[in-house]
């Protein structure tokens, strides 16, 4: 362990820190070593992938390559195809054709050693206490991480004896993800980890995040959330029905698509003539914005059409306003 | 591989154990059968008498005795087999009608035997008693494996069945796919768990309801354990058939219900098939709990050897390979 990570997680430690709270600070053990080597290099290659189901095609010909040491995010709504991409890539689903190659090669032994998975709902066995469970499936691995070195990695010590069963959403969720890091894994794969968790559990999950992947892990991350996307993804791939439909760095995909800045206003302040401004548009389900890079003759036009501006904002875009540009619908509509 | 079976073996005997609802149900209910079965059983005789009779065929006009009701007259062609059938309590009497002067025999400890006797000789005074050879059985020494079979059948179907239902439903199996563990080494570990368990709670409830009973083995006991564990192997391995691939407890429950209630009436739990029609004699040949009773019966009550009950040895070994084979090709980790 670093000294840096190390005086972190004494220092909390000794704050008492709450149970939800989790620091993470992996040690640099070959296999993190060796993927920093490796940075850059493609580690998972996803070729013209398509799962058909009987009534839906989940997944219609996905492409795309994760590079050693990066966070790659699938971005899209709910029944986008992320999960169902995720979990080919994972080797828990066939695809119906296409193919995953985990260091050049297909799926196979190797890559069940050393890929972690978090997937978005996991049982445990019951009647196991939190260090059971960790244990259990260290006993899986041929090769990983001590019980109880995950264990304080993910501030899991003081819940050790703990039922599994009567852990709150963030603890469930620190103990999943020591669960897929006790291989100490080269790639981990996390699906929509922090759904369904409070704003503060959420922090916290994303400063463990942020510590593995300082550690130089590849990550692919799927999300609905567009802001943890940006906090966390090196890459994203924008999903929606079945097809990728934007992919890049979020800034690059930002600034490609976006001017400067976005200006944001209710939609029931917006008068019915203010439509037919030459301004360019996107009207969502409770607000209009324009994106413009001439803010002032923005401003001027809108005042010149007497439309109220009490309640404007303007804000720089983000990847929620990119989905709404590209397939006119908003995320988590 | 073994420190991945021994991990998956260890989690599940915790949780095992730690269910503390199931491990009273499997304790608790042998012996309130036994209990039950004793009272029904060991108090007054049933209607029903079961007689062998040797003379083929068995019509009523051959002898006033046969005419009598509530009785049930059986064929019998070898004698020295059907003697042993009433030492064992399979038969309540066994009249031979070959001979001018009707010849019976009857177990002394047998409260059915004593009542049938007295009503055959009303029915023909001259009848002449022979000596039953062999030691004769009481009801609930020939009862006793068929309970402890029972018990075993249940905690090997249901306790593998459901437990592997709800981890698939649950996703746990899925999670456990995600990781090297292979199907053969997550399913070997559910056999060795399940099996260390009836074994230990089979030999706890056998020295246990053995001593308030009185029973004693004739044969090895040593030979009964092997009988015990070749029985549990089958039985498991026929339960992860049922396990490997359904998600619907409604399904499994009503596949297990529809194995475990024949092998309840027809693999000789209670009552003896003997003088039963031949299909239901070949259905009965099916089951494993079959074989593990006559096997435990043989071993038990007449002292029979490793040489006596191998047919039946080699059966459960055979069904035990063969359902675990359909078991690792028709498994599924996820719901599809």
């Amino acid at each position: 362990m670093n000294d840096i990570n190390k005086a972190r997680t004494a220092r909390e430690v000794a704050a008492g820190a709450s149970l939800d709270a989790g620091t993470l600070a992996m040690p640099a053990s070959p296999a993190t070593a060796a993927a920093a080597r490796e940075k850059g290099e493609c580690l998972l290659e996803v070729s013209r992938l398509v799962k058909r189901y009987p009534s839906v095609t989940a997944v219609d010909g996905v492409s795309f390559r994760v590079a050693a040491g990066s966070c790659f995010g699938l971005l899209g709504p709910n029944g986008a195809g992320k999960t169902t991409t995720i979990e080919i890539m994972e080797g828990i689903l066939r695809p119906t054709s296409g193919e995953v190659l985990y260091r050049g090669a297909p799926l196979g032994r190797r890559f069940r050693e050393e890929a972690g998975i978090l997937f978005q709902k996991t049982a445990l066995q019951d009647f196991l206490t939190v260090r059971q469970t960790v244990a259990l499936f260290r006993g899986l691995y041929a090769h990983g991480l001590d019980t109880d070195e995950v264990m304080r990695l993910c501030a899991l010590e003081k819940l050790a004896a703990r039922d599994n069963r009567k852990l709150s959403g963030g603890q469930l969720q620190r103990l999943l993800l020591a669960v897929a890091l006790v291989n100490d894994p080269s790639v981990l794969f996390l699906d929509e980890p922090t759904t369904g968790l409070d704003p503060q559990a959420r922090r916290n999950f994303w400063d463990l995040v942020h510590s593995i992947k300082a550690q130089h892990k590849t990550i692919l991350l799927t999300t609905h959330y567009m802001d943890e996307a940006e906090l966390l993804c090196d890459e994203i791939a924008i999903m929606d029905r079945g097809v990728i439909i934007a992919q890049g760095a979020p800034r690059t995909l930002l600034r490609q698509h976006f001017a400067e800045v976005l200006l944001e206003l209710p939609r029931q302040e917006m008068p019915a003539h203010a439509h037919a401004l030459p301004l360019k548009m996107m009207t969502a389900a409770d607000r209009v914005e324009i994106t413009t890079d001439d803010l002032d003759g923005t401003l001027r036009m809108l005042m010149d059409a007497h439309v109220p501006l009490r309640f404007l904002r303007i804000r720089p875009p983000n990847l929620e306003d990119l989905f709404l540009m590209l397939t006119g619908r908003e995320l988590r509509a | 591989m073994m420190r991945r079976l021994l991990s998956v073996w260890h989690a599940r005997n915790l949780e095992f154990l730690r269910d503390r609802a199931t491990m009273m149900f499997t304790l608790l209910v042998p012996i309130g059968v036994i209990i039950g079965m004793g009272v029904i059983f060991g108090g007054a005789p049933r209607p029903l008498f079961k007689v062998g009779v040797l003379n083929d065929p068995v019509s009523p006009a051959r002898h006033p005795f046969l005419q009598e009701r509530y009785f049930q007259f059986v064929a019998e062609s070898a004698e020295q087999a059907a003697v042993r059938a009433v030492a064992r309590n399979q038969l309540d009497l066994l009249l031979d009608l070959r001979s001018t002067v009707p010849r019976y025999w009857v177990n002394p400890d047998s409260p059915k035997g004593y009542i049938a006797e007295k009503l055959l000789l009303q029915s023909d005074p001259r009848a002449q008693r022979a000596a039953v050879s062999g030691r004769p059985v009481r009801y609930v020494d020939w009862l006793f494996p068929g309970i402890l079979g029972m018990n075993m059948m249940f905690s090997c179907l249901f306790g593998v069945g459901y437990v592997v239902l709800r981890y698939r439903k649950s996703g746990f199996l899925k999670r456990l796919h995600a990781t090297p563990l292979s199907a053969f080494e997550f399913l070997s570990a559910q056999v060795l768990s399940r099996l260390g368990l009836i074994l230990l709670v089979t030999f706890a409830l056998y020295l246990a309801v053995g001593a308030i009973i009185h029973f004693e083995s004739v044969g090895s006991v040593a030979l009964l354990a092997l009988v015990a564990l070749l029985g549990a192997l089958s039985m498991i391995a026929f339960g992860l058939i049922i396990a490997a691939r359904f998600s619907s407890e409604e399904l499994v429950g009503g596949l297990l219900n529809l194995l475990t209630w024949p092998m309840m009436l027809l693999s000789g739990i209670w009552f003896s098939l003997e003088g039963s029609p031949r299909w239901v004699q070949f259905a009965a040949g099916l089951f494993p709990l079959t074989h593990v009773l006559d096997a435990a019966r043989a071993v038990s009550l007449d002292g029979a050897g490793m040489a006596g009950i191998a047919p039946d040895l080699a059966y459960l070994t055979v069904t035990t390979l063969l359902f675990l084979a359909l078991g690792a090709w028709s498994f599924r980790w996820r719901i599809e």
